[in-house]
């Protein structure tokens, strides 16, 4: 019990931080009909993270991090398909490992700019991955991509379920879980701390001796081997991979999610992508036709009234309540 | 006597139907893109099968039949996966249908063949997508079904000897290549180019590369792009280069000429030849029925396309499962009911294959005149009972 | 094909893609704003000509001022409403908000005219090909390289032969000083703004032959105006003058000789552009 303390305090974690678990295990029980949508959300939101490690901390606006996500998703395929090696575990790790040796390159080549240039250097770089996936046709399956992907038992016990995806389900919480406490773990260390510094106020980390590129380059390689995680899990569990994983709609889709939940704040994540993809789920649902109107009209109502995020607007509401000043 | 068997008669019918009233209701999962880039071709197939329930009203017999709709949004093949695992488990569906999009079929297969319930394909055009699962049937077409027949009839019936082919570079466009490029040189005529025109997503400006066509001075030249934005700017490239002047044929399968857009092509379009299983001229009383009705649902502009026929035969399909198998919908016998169906459509008469599950039907050759002020299709051959040749001949992956 | 053949094609293709990069470029230089929506606007433009044309019987130029004028209007309805309140926003708000926008407009198009592709109607004497002695080329290529030049030459006269254009140069490099030379800023956001929207619809209604009219327009085609203002350099209309016909040229080139290469060739050009000139090929170095 003791040790438990020393742990939390260490690590500053508040009470509230062990709920958005307890409800990924209880839609386990609570929805067990509603696990295929439930997994695109964990692996989505996994994803989300990732971009906040470079948009949240460190600053760097990307329109282009689909590009890594694509390139876990189709080493996961790939080797699935053309080598017959699907060990799950394995493959993921290899998928972080391309991503991330891409986000390495690229990461050293781009960030040399910064704003709009580096927003359409990204979108450029994951563009051209597209146009390479499309054309490697006999490898990728091009347009219709590579279906009936199917793999080995997790660790051995628990195999992938077709139509229920329960397993599925708890196989991806339980890497969230672990990439969360990664993320988080990294943001609260030192390193994360030069990386808000970077954020804030670029001239005085130079001025300060920081090596601020080293530390980009870093944080842009971590962020593209867990955005290649996410990937490589969403073509385990989907069980399909085609050109839409490197695409721009994936790429901006994030982006939406992670500034609708609060970017720089971690939950922002999980927060923002529960929201937009329930939101779109139900609209769609009710209105085939027409529900990118409501999607819109929220978009645009949470930028002009809440610029925070939803994260942004809990905050508010807890300041208000407890009267405590802004941490 | 009479009286009495009359009574009988009366009970024994007021009990059948008493007993179709106890049938629960059957429940169809449609998944269609009624949002972003293809909610035109969903329109078409959604509307396909409500003039279908409004033209035969009594098709289910006395069982109801209802249609819960999803939208499988970009043609990703993710979110059609995610509505058709949903419509299974949560909404306990007995049959699925539609899917436009080749990735939204082939992302659903396992979980159909996984859960046992019947899938009408009313679009998705790769061939091999009916191999994916015995639970898939097609109503609609394989790129094969128009590629090929347009690759014997541009010799037989165009006496082309030479064909260049530009298509738009995703597997429908390749496929459609193949099939053209087999059927040609295997009745004599050579293909000396072949031109990837841009992607299916933006429009490519397409002057590059029909220019490039045209310096090959070919006979004829096939084409294949999606239908709608695409179909539209090949025509203008076409006429806005001079291309019939310069005495090189268009042809290409009938996505080139969707019928809702026709009018609008202008005489541009004059003399295009297309093939393929459907248009809205076609001469028949049950396609004069087809068409009026639409027409008057849905306005004197609009016309059915061969989607919107494809989401008529798929409903009718259905209505066959439904009868047959009596409001109780078991999946081998709806698959085997399905196998050698045979229907008569507003596109003719058309067949479930019962060795592929795919459809067997005629291929129409057309020539766009004006007549009467109006871009008009005329038939100028058919070609009965056509099988999609990639299962056929077992080319490539469709083994 | 020869080679004057290739070069105007290139340059048509070209054209479109100035026409509607423009305004985007001008506000974003002058607005500090990210404008998603802005490929909407040309969509608006596009859809205003083919109902003018089809419901109204307006001929083809007649809509397309008619264009120009609503988007305009209605672009001023909406920055002064609505983006106004954000210029002092977070750059992300920006996106939310015009990505946001861009759904809307996407959606109510689709509900109010339906999700077919439009085609735009062309009058006779824009169709087929002219004579031009030593070359036969299609007419309405040769139309927009023409309307494109126009168009350079009367915004470039406008930015630096007029006051108006002068205070609008100065506000792209320094907003705080011209305003505290006493330009109200605000005004000439908005004349600016409904400039640039004017200027999309126009490209959007003249692009439709080429590029295609639908619901999804907006976000489709977004990539390559932010590509041409990237590399043009914000702000600088002879920036993405340039660009446009840079890109539009080489894409059109590079298609006939490599048909296979798909789009690769504008995304490896634009990365190398960039990395060699991060501020655009007429863009200021910034601090």
């Amino acid at each position: 019990m003791k040790a438990a303390h020393e742990f939390a305090r260490r690590h500053r974690l508040q009470w509230w931080e062990a709920l958005p678990w307890l409800a990924g295990i209880a839609v386990f029980f609570v929805f067990p009909n509603y696990l295929a949508f439930s997994t695109q959300v964990v692996v989505t939101i996994l994803f989300a993270l990732s971009l906040d490690l470079v948009l949240g901390y460190a600053g760097i606006v990307t329109l282009g991090h689909a590009a890594f996500f694509g390139a876990g998703a189709y080493t996961v395929g790939i080797l699935a398909q053309q080598f017959n090696w699907n060990e799950p575990l394995s493959g993921l790790a290899a998928a972080a490992l391309v991503a991330g040796a891409i986000g390495l390159a690229s990461g050293f080549v781009l960030l040399r700019t910064h704003g709009l240039t580096l927003l359409m250097l990204t979108l450029c770089t994951m563009a051209l991955l597209e146009q390479a996936a499309n054309m490697g046709a006999a490898w990728t399956g091009g347009f219709d991509g590579m279906p009936g992907l199917s793999f080995q038992k997790i660790l051995g016990l628990f195999s992938f379920d077709v139509l229920y995806f329960r397993s599925q389900y708890l196989y991806s919480l339980a890497l969230l879980l672990l990439a969360f406490a990664l993320v988080r773990t990294l943001v609260y260390s030192s390193f994360g701390q030069s990386l808000t510094g970077i954020r804030e106020n670029v001239r005085r980390m130079h001025a300060v001796g920081a090596p601020v590129r080293a530390r980009l380059i870093v944080v842009y390689t971590v962020s593209a081997a867990l955005a290649g995680l996410a990937g490589g899990l969403f073509a385990q569990t989907t069980g399909y991979v085609n050109l839409a994983v490197l695409g721009l709609e994936r790429a901006a889709g994030v982006l939406i999610i992670l500034i609708l939940g609060g970017y720089g704040r971690l939950y922002g994540a999980i927060i923002g992508a529960i929201a937009y993809m329930v939101l779109e789920h139900l609209l769609a649902k009710a209105y085939p036709t027409t529900w990118q109107l409501g999607i819109g009209v929220t978009l645009v109502a949470v930028a002009l009234y809440v610029p925070n995020g939803i994260l942004g607007l809990a905050e508010h509401f807890w300041r208000k309540r407890s009267g405590k000043r802004p941490a | 006597m009479k009286a009495r068997f009359a009574h009988v008669l009366a009970a024994l019918s007021l009990a059948a139907a008493a007993t179709g009233v106890a049938a629960q209701t059957v429940k169809v999962g449609v998944v269609l893109p009624y949002s972003g880039v293809g909610a035109e071709f969903g329109q078409q197939v959604d509307r396909g099968m409500q003039t279908y329930l409004k033209l035969n009203p009594n098709a289910f017999g006395p069982y109801k039949v209802e249609l819960i709709k999803r939208d499988s949004k970009s043609p990703s093949g993710a979110d059609a996966k995610t509505a058709v695992q949903e419509l299974i488990t949560q909404e306990k569906v007995d049959i699925l249908a539609g899917f436009v999009y080749s990735p939204d079929a082939i992302a659903s297969a396992p979980l159909v063949t996984e859960a046992k319930k019947p899938m009408v394909v009313m679009n998705a055009g790769t061939a091999w997508i009916t191999n994916l699962s015995p639970m898939i049937s097609r109503v609609s077409f394989s790129m094969w079904h128009s590629g090929y027949a347009m690759g014997e009839a541009a010799v037989k019936s165009l006496k082309a000897k030479t064909a260049v082919i530009g298509y738009t570079d995703f597997p429908p466009g390749k496929d459609s290549l193949q099939a053209f490029k087999l059927a040609f040189e295997k009745a004599g005529g050579k293909v000396i180019d072949e031109i990837p025109m841009g992607g299916p997503g933006q429009v490519p400006d397409f002057t590059p590369f029909f220019q490039r066509a045209k310096d090959k001075k070919p006979d004829v030249f096939y084409v294949f792009v999606p239908s709608g934005d695409h179909a539209v700017a090949v025509m203008k490239t076409y006429a806005a280069l001079g291309m019939r002047q310069a005495g090189i044929k268009l042809i290409g399968p009938g996505d080139l000429t969707p019928d809702y857009k026709l009018q609008g092509m202008g005489d541009d379009a004059v003399g295009l030849i297309t093939i393929h299983h459907y248009n809205a001229d076609l001469d028949n009383p049950l396609n004069k029925r087809f068409v009026a009705a639409w027409k008057k649902e849905y306005g004197a502009d609009s016309s059915p396309d061969f989607m919107g026929v494809q989401g008529y035969d798929g409903m009718a399909a259905i209505a066959h499962i439904v009868v047959t198998q009596k409001g109780k919908i078991d999946a081998d016998g709806a698959m085997a009911s399905l196998k050698g169906w045979k229907f008569n459509s507003p596109q003719g008469p058309i067949m479930i294959d019962p060795n592929t599950r795919d459809i067997v039907m005629n291929e129409y050759l057309s020539e766009l005149v004006k007549s009467g002020g109006r871009l008009v299709q005329k038939n100028i051959g058919t070609i009965n009972a056509v099988k999609d040749m990639c299962k056929e001949l077992k080319e490539g992956k469709c083994k | 094909m020869d080679f004057l053949s290739i070069v105007l094609g290139g340059c048509a293709a070209g054209m479109v893609l100035f026409i509607v990069s423009v305004g985007l470029s001008v506000t974003m230089g002058l607005m500090g704003f990210i404008n998603l929506a802005h490929g909407g606007f040309a969509m608006l433009g596009g859809y205003v000509i083919v109902l003018a044309m089809k419901h109204w019987g307006l001929g083809f130029v007649a809509a397309l001022a008619l264009a120009f004028v609503a988007v305009a209007a209605l672009s001023v309805v909406l920055e002064r409403l609505l983006y106004a309140r954000l210029y002092r926003a977070a750059e992300l708000t920006q996106v939310l908000f015009t990505i946001g926008l861009a759904f809307v407009m996407t959606a109510a198009v689709t509900l109010v005219v339906g999700p077919e592709t439009q085609v735009v109607p062309l009058p006779a004497w824009l169709r087929g090909q002219t004579d031009l002695g030593f070359l036969q080329y299609r007419t309405y290529s040769l139309v927009l390289i023409v309307v494109g030049v126009v168009l350079v030459i009367g915004l470039w006269l406008g930015f630096e032969r007029t006051r108006f254009g002068a205070r609008i140069r100065a506000a792209v490099d320094n907003r705080r000083m011209v305003s505290s030379l006493g330009v109200d800023v605000n005004r000439l956001f908005t004349v600016t703004f409904a400039v640039g929207s004017g200027l999309a619809a126009l490209g959007g209604g003249l692009g439709a032959e080429i590029l295609g009219l639908d619901p999804n327009y907006p976000l489709r085609y977004l990539v390559y105006f932010l590509i041409v203002v990237a590399v043009g350099g914000l702000g600088r209309v002879t920036g993405v003058f340039v660009a446009a016909l840079l890109i539009g040229t080489l894409d059109f080139v590079l298609k006939i000789y490599f048909p296979k290469g798909g789009t690769i060739f504008i995304y490896a050009l634009t990365l190398a552009l960039l990395l060699w000139r991060p501020q655009g090929l007429f863009g200021r170095r910034g601090p």
